[in-house]
């Protein structure tokens, strides 16, 4: 049962974060990595939240934990824009596109991690 | 140049949100039989996340210098490999999640520690698969 909730919640993680990217791609012009940006940092919250409230079911963190969170995000983009970047000679976008995406994303983590320790 | 790692550019076609869609199902699962095969606690070094995130970085790199240079305009290739599998074997949430855990297990040298690996790395193992990407397209080309 689980493997198939962590699919289910990866198939609506997928198209939304292609959505993001496509939706950044037509207001900021093409190679713009804002919406990969956004949907690491939103995904980070999420699941900071969930893994912060504590004793939430199992199934549950296997859906939108696993499953939506976990694909919502992306490394390898991350990863391989950088590389982009630096070879497009523009290694301060480089540089604030991953110290951002790192502060952002961990800070929002921390934030939703600790609130949620709260409720 | 290494061409750009999203689907955007090549229209809004729904051919490219079910590839995600279906390439983000199956590399979600091996992400997930990866982390059932190799559990950790909160204190401990997550050597799950650290080896999809790497091994899905040098991947996407190798797809970038060789498959997607060579067929930059289909609808779903990209969609389906890059974003899809990729994307859903990799994962940003669960790398920001461990290093707040780790902190707050009282180890923050073990959190940086395990950020820099994981990005000097997965950089690293990007930048890899492109150059050798290229170099086996250069060899065999067509």
């Amino acid at each position: 049962m689980t493997p198939l909730l962590v699919v289910v919640g990866a198939m609506a993680g997928a198209p939304l974060r292609l959505l993001a990217e496509r939706l950044a791609v037509a207001r900021r012009g093409h190679g713009s990595v804002v919406g990969t940006a956004a949907v690491n940092v939103a995904g980070s919250a999420v699941l900071g939240f969930l893994l912060g409230v504590g004793g939430v079911p199992a199934w549950l963190l296997a859906l939108v934990g696993t499953g939506f969170c976990g694909t919502l995000t992306t490394f390898s983009t991350l990863g391989a824009d950088v590389v982009r970047l630096g070879e497009q000679r523009r290694p301060g976008t480089a540089a604030a596109y991953l110290g951002g995406t790192l502060l952002l994303g961990i800070g929002a983590a921390g934030a939703a991690y600790g609130i949620a320790g709260l409720l | 140049m290494l061409p750009d790692d999203r689907a955007g550019g090549q229209g809004d076609s729904v051919i490219g949100y079910v590839a995600a869609a279906l390439g983000g199902g199956l590399g979600a699962l091996g992400r997930w039989g990866i982390a059932e095969a190799l559990p950790h606690d909160a204190a401990g070094w997550p050597w799950a996340t650290l080896l999809v995130n790497l091994t899905g970085c040098l991947v996407l790199g190798l797809l970038l210098g060789l498959v997607f240079a060579r067929s930059p305009g289909s609808p779903w290739l990209r969609p389906f490999l890059g974003t899809g599998v990729l994307g859903g074997f990799t994962t940003f949430s669960a790398l920001a999640v461990e290093t707040v855990q780790l902190t707050d297990a009282g180890r923050p040298q073990l959190a940086a520690g395990y950020v820099v690996v994981s990005v000097v790395g997965g950089v690293g193992a990007a930048a890899l698969g492109v150059m050798t990407g290229r170099s086996r397209l250069r060899q065999a080309p067509g």
